[in-house]
C-alpha cells in the first residue's frame, strides 16, 4: 500500500476529526498526523489490520518546533513491506500524549528518551524516568529555549 | 534508581556495572536476585552521554560528520557512511558510482572488524581468552588498511556529504585481496577452536532465548534479529546505495544447538556475516568503475525544507537518521535511533529466569557498544 492509501483507510475508519492532515511533499515516509489522544489506537489498528500490519516501530522521536512539540512514529511493516510515518501535536508548556509502549514495546526506552531531552510526559507510561541525564538534571537539554546551566553540583560545565 | 522487590523475602539487590569487565562499557544493571536466580533487571544508562543530537543543530551539516564517528567506535565508518546517505537522501544528492563502491568496501571491512571484537570480546567474556587475541589480531590488519585509506585507525572521518574524502590510494586493492585471501580459511579456524567447542556450546545454547515475534515487536535488528530466525537484512530487503550488485545470503539463527534465538544462533550468526562480507568485498574489487569520488556538492550546504528517515544496515543493525531540516545550514533537529538502545528494551524480559553467569552471555550475545546507546 502507498502511503495515500493508508491514510484514506485511517480516515475512513477513524474519520477527519481524528486523522487530519497527510503529508507527502518533502517527508520521507510520508506523514499521516493523528489526534493526541487517539494515537494507541490508531496505531494498534495499523498494527493489527491485515492489510497494514505495521509490526515494527522503526522509531520514536519527539520534535520541538517553538510552537508545537511533535512526536513522529516511523512504522514499517515486515509483511507489506510499506512504511508510513504517524504525527501527533501537543501543547508545547504542557506536553502531554498517551504511552504507546503497550502497542510497541520498543517505545518504552524511546519514550522516557523523549520525556528526558524534550520533557513529553507520556501518561500511562510503566516506568517514565530519565534515561540519558542524571535525575536531578534540569530542564530538558533538546528544547529550543533550554538555557545551558552554568554548573552542575559545582562542576563547572 | 529503584526497583520493585517482594517484602520478607531473601531477594538481594545487586549493581552489575558501570565498571564490570563483561558489560562492554559503562552499562550498569541492577540486578535483582534470588539466590543465583535472576528475578528482575533494569538496566541504566547514559554514563556516556554527549548529547550529540544537541551538538547537531549547532554544527553544519558537514560538520557533525566527525561526530558520527564517535556513535559507534568499533562501527565508525558504517555510521559515517549511514550519516552521508541520510543526507544524500534529504538532500537529492547523486553520489558517483565510484564513491559508493569504496564506502561498501569500507563498510564490510569495517563490520568484519566489528564482528571480530563481538566474537573476540563474547569469547573472553565466557572464559576463552585465546579466540579474543586471534579476532585483535586479523582485525589489525584491516585497521592497517583504514590507515592506508584516510590515516585514521579507529576514527576514520572517511564519507563525505556526496562522495568520500579522496580516492583509494594506489595498491589498496591488491593489498585488499591478499587480506580477504588470508582472513576467509580463518573464518573456519575460529569455528575449530571455539564455536564448537563442548563447553562453550553448552554455556550459549538455550541461554537467552528471544521469540521470532519478541524480537520484532522490541525493536530488535541487524544480527540479534536474524539470530531470531527472522530473515531481513537492510542490504538485502531494503537495498540503499550499490547492494543490489552484490550477491550474498542472509544467515539466520536455526536453533543449530538448541532453541531458535538463543545466545549461541547470534553467536552464529555473526560468524557466517562475515563470510558474507569477505564476499561482497570480493564482488566490489571486481566491479568497482573508475571516475570521480565526489559530487559537486555546494560549499555552503543548506538542503531545502523536508525531513527523512534513512536507516542503513551496521553491524549492529539498523543505525537510522531522523532529520528535520528547516532549509539551514545545520539540521532543525536529528535523531539517531541505534541498534544497541533498542536491544536494552528488551533486557529485562529476557534476564528474568537467568543465573548471573547467564546474564553475562546475554549482554555478549547482543554485541551491545554503549556509546551508540548514550549518544
Amino acid at each position: 500500500m502507498t502511503a495515500r492509501e493508508i491514510y484514506e483507510v485511517l480516515r475512513e475508519k477513524f474519520g477527519e476529526e481524528v486523522v487530519t492532515e497527510f503529508q507527502e511533499e518533502n517527508v520521507d515516509p510520508p506523514a499521516v498526523v493523528v489526534a493526541t489522544e487517539k494515537v494507541a489506537e490508531v496505531l494498534t489498528f495499523l498494527r493489527d489490520d491485515p492489510r497494514t500490519l505495521f509490526d515494527s516501530l522503526m522509531c520514536l522521536s519527539g520534535v520541538d518546533y517553538e510552537d508545537r512539540m511533535e512526536v513522529v512514529y516511523h512504522l514499517h511493516s515486515m509483511t507489506h513491506l510499506h512504511k508510513v510515518t504517524v504525527k501527533v501535536r501537543t501543547d508545547r508548556e504542557n506536553p502531554k500524549v498517551p504511552t504507546v509502549e503497550k502497542v510497541y514495546p520498543v517505545a518504552s526506552f524511546h519514550e522516557r528518551e523523549a520525556y528526558d531531552l524534550l520533557g513529553i510526559v507520556f501518561e500511562g507510561h510503566s516506568d517514565l524516568r530519565r534515561i540519558l541525564l542524571p535525575e536531578d538534571w534540569p530542564g530538558h537539554p533538546l528544547r529550543k529555549d533550554y538555557v545551558y546551566p552554568d554548573s552542575y553540583h559545582g562542576i563547572k560545565v | 534508581m529503584e526497583i520493585e522487590r517482594l517484602p520478607e523475602s531473601d531477594e538481594l539487590l545487586i549493581n552489575m556495572g558501570p565498571q564490570h569487565p563483561s558489560t562492554h562499557g559503562v552499562l550498569r544493571i541492577l540486578l535483582r536476585t534470588d539466590g543465583e536466580l535472576v528475578t528482575g533487571a533494569k538496566p541504566d544508562i547514559g554514563y556516556l552521554h554527549r548529547s550529540l543530537e544537541k551538538i547537531a543543530e549547532r554544527v553544519t551539516y558537514a560538520q557533525f560528520m566527525p561526530f558520527t564517528d564517535r556513535l559507534d567506535y568499533l562501527a565508525a565508518a558504517n555510521c559515517n557512511c549511514a550519516y552521508a546517505w541520510a543526507v544524500e537522501k534529504l538532500a537529492g544528492i547523486e553520489v558517483p558510482e565510484r564513491a559508493e563502491y569504496i564506502r561498501v568496501i569500507v563498510c564490510e571491512l569495517n563490520r568484519i572488524a566489528s564482528h571480530l571484537i563481538a566474537f573476540g570480546a563474547f569469547t573472553a567474556d565466557m572464559g576463552a581468552f585465546t579466540p579474543f587475541l586471534y579476532g585483535i589480531r586479523e582485525r589489525e590488519r584491516i585497521n592497517d588498511l583504514f590507515e592506508m585509506i584516510c590515516g585514521n585507525r579507529l576514527t576514520y572521518n572517511y564519507a563525505r556529504i556526496g562522495g568520500v574524502s579522496h580516492d583509494l590510494p594506489d595498491g589498496f586493492l591488491d593489498e585488499l585481496k591478499d587480506f580477504l585471501d588470508y582472513f576467509e580459511p580463518k573464518i573456519d579456524e575460529y569455528n575449530q577452536l571455539i564455536s564448537y567447542n563442548k563447553i562453550f556450546v553448552h554455556r550459549l545454547a538455550n541461554v537467552a532465548v528471544v521469540s521470532k515475534e519478541d524480537a520484532i515487536a522490541y525493536g530488535l535488528v541487524g544480527p540479534n534479529l536474524r539470530g531470531s530466525g527472522v530473515k531481513w537484512d537492510l542490504r538485502k530487503d531494503e537495498p540503499y546505495s550499490v547492494y543490489d550488485r552484490f550477491e550474498f545470503d542472509v544467515p539466520v539463527g536455526f536453533g543449530e544447538k538448541g532453541t531458535v534465538g538463543d545466545a549461541f544462533d547470534r553467536y552464529m550468526v555473526r560468524i557466517r556475516e562475515m563470510k558474507e562480507s569477505v564476499k561482497i568485498l570480493r564482488q566490489a574489487i571486481e566491479q568497482i568503475p573508475d571516475g570521480p569520488v565526489m559530487a559537486k556538492v555546494p560549499r555552503v550546504f543548506k538542503p531545502g525544507p523536508g525531513e527523512v528517515y534513512f536507516r542503513a544496515e551496521n553491524p549492529r543493525g539498523e543505525l537510522g537518521f531522523y532529520i528535520v531540516s528547516k532549509g539551514g545550514t545545520s539540521p532543525y533537529r536529528l535523531k539517531i535511533r541505534t541498534g544497541s538502545f533498542t536491544a536494552l528494551t528488551i533486557f529485562d524480559k529476557v534476564a528474568r529466569g537467568h543465573l548471573i553467569a547467564d546474564i553475562i552471555a546475554l549482554i555478549g550475545s547482543f554485541d551491545i557498544v554503549l556509546p551508540e546507546i548514550d549518544r
